[in-house]
């Protein structure tokens, strides 16, 4: 089934190249964010845990194929095309959320920085002069909503629980920071679609991020690593150079419909 | 919504059909009280449709998701195809509306009646005021006690989460104010 049509956008042939190289790397954040989320089902610290990651997995998933969708309104190939064919050199997702799981305190840590950059970027994205993008925005963050409940109160639980419970924090805080900026830096055509109102500013995006994180963190007294110097990735996310963990993870997210690539369905 | 009556039998028809469509994760309420569907309207002119022999050319219908992950939107879209062919329409296009947003105010008070009869604590209107919602106290489905607490902010589907009854300590689901 396809989307309405909405009414047809003038945009240039550069802005529709930048919208698609965004649009993408919006998608593969959250698939691949997803799909992290959904190695924990069956294996959640308690029942209610693991029902509460399988939807927020089933959830980031949903997402992504919105705007797979609108990846291919602009002409592109179509979401499962994108999701299951796609070698690891094509995704644009961000290096935070292609780290294995980790422990529990790392996987919720993960979700509660995604959660903030997406409670910053949504409503920005409401506002795009770009109709589509405005609609999935509207859509998501309802739904965001609740994820950012869910992982702002392990957030609190991790940082006051135990002693244990603090030091695995830390730990996964030491870990995930120095992606941060990497998540939040521009793509090239970013400017671009600055210009034509359909994306916010980055610079403005990433201090509003940086500083809704930063606040939660102090409040629950947990000070972010002074030097971020231990892991760094490449400062363009597009870039595979370094190959990194999304291959494995495509392996296997990928295996039954590279067995079967004519099935109607996954 | 209701089903609106239309100056039009054929589409009439096809929206009595939707009523026989329901969320197959909650089997008591039907596509339309939940407000799911958006649009019924001749894809082409009716005129169209006679001068090609068809009994009533191609109706589309517009539906919208609860919430955008949520695996029943593809049955719910093969249901409403079934069920407006049974309503003896030749071909029907099915599609799907995101904007606006689905929220649980646009579901009937006779829905949410239902939901609470199922054991499942309907979601209070909001009015677009969803953080006060979720924090607003919820009524025990099986006792009406009105002292229940929050176990789970997920449940066994995406619109759904889990409570304990302070008083009759029963675990129940509540649908989530959306």
């Amino acid at each position: 089934m396809s989307e309405d049509p909405g009414p047809p956008l003038p945009l240039t042939a550069a802005v529709r190249e930048a919208l698609i190289e965004r649009l993408t790397a919006l998608g593969d954040d959250e698939l691949v964010l997803g799909h992290r989320d959904s190695e924990w089902t069956g294996h959640g610290p308690i029942l209610e845990e693991d029902i509460a990651i399988a939807n927020v997995a089933q959830d980031e998933i949903g997402h992504a194929v919105l705007w797979y969708e609108l990846v291919q309104g602009l002409g592109g190939p179509e979401p499962d095309e994108l999701a299951f064919t796609r070698e690891a050199a094509a995704f644009h997702s961000a290096g935070l959320v292609e780290q294995p799981k980790g422990d529990w305190a790392f996987t919720m840590l993960r979700q509660f920085l995604f959660d903030s950059y997406e409670a910053e970027l949504l409503p920005r994205l409401m506002r795009s002069s770009y109709a589509p993008v405005a609609e999935v925005a509207a859509k998501v963050n309802r739904e965001e909503l609740f994820h950012l409940r869910h992982s702002g109160l392990w957030l609190e639980r991790l940082a006051h629980g135990t002693d244990e419970s603090r030091r695995r924090l830390v730990a996964a805080l030491d870990t995930l920071w120095p992606l941060l900026p990497q998540l939040l830096a521009p793509l090239p055509g970013d400017a671009a679609l600055t210009v034509a109102g359909i994306y916010p500013d980055t610079s403005e995006l990433e201090g509003a991020v940086m500083q809704r994180i930063t606040g939660a963190l102090e409040r629950v007294d947990v000070a972010p690593p002074k030097a971020a110097a231990a892991r760094s990735e490449p400062p363009d996310r597009r870039d595979r150079s370094s190959g990194g963990p999304l291959v494995a993870l495509l392996a296997e997210m990928q295996s039954v419909a590279r067995n079967d690539p004519l099935a109607e369905g996954w | 919504m209701r089903p609106p009556v239309t100056a039009d039998p054929a589409l009439d028809r096809v929206w009595q059909a939707l009523t026989t469509v329901h969320d197959p994760e909650i089997p008591v309420l039907n596509i339309v009280e939940m407000g799911l569907v958006r649009e019924v309207a001749h894809a082409r002119p009716a005129a169209d449709a006679a001068a090609t022999g068809q009994r009533s050319g191609v109706v589309r219908v517009v539906i919208t998701p609860t919430f955008s992950g949520c695996p029943a939107l593809a049955v719910i879209e093969a249901d409403v195809a079934a069920a407006v062919r049974g309503a003896g329409v030749e071909r029907v296009e099915v599609s799907r509306r995101l904007s606006p947003p689905w929220s649980t105010d646009e579901m009937t008070d006779e829905a949410r009646r239902k939901l609470e009869e199922f054991g499942i604590a309907p979601p209070q209107p909001h009015g677009g005021l969803l953080q006060i919602a979720l924090d607003a106290p919820v009524r025990c489905p099986r006792c009406g006690h009105p002292d229940t607490r929050l176990r789970n902010p997920f449940g066994s589907t995406l619109c759904r989460e889990i409570r304990t009854c302070e008083a009759c300590e029963e675990t129940f689901e509540r649908f989530k104010p959306l």
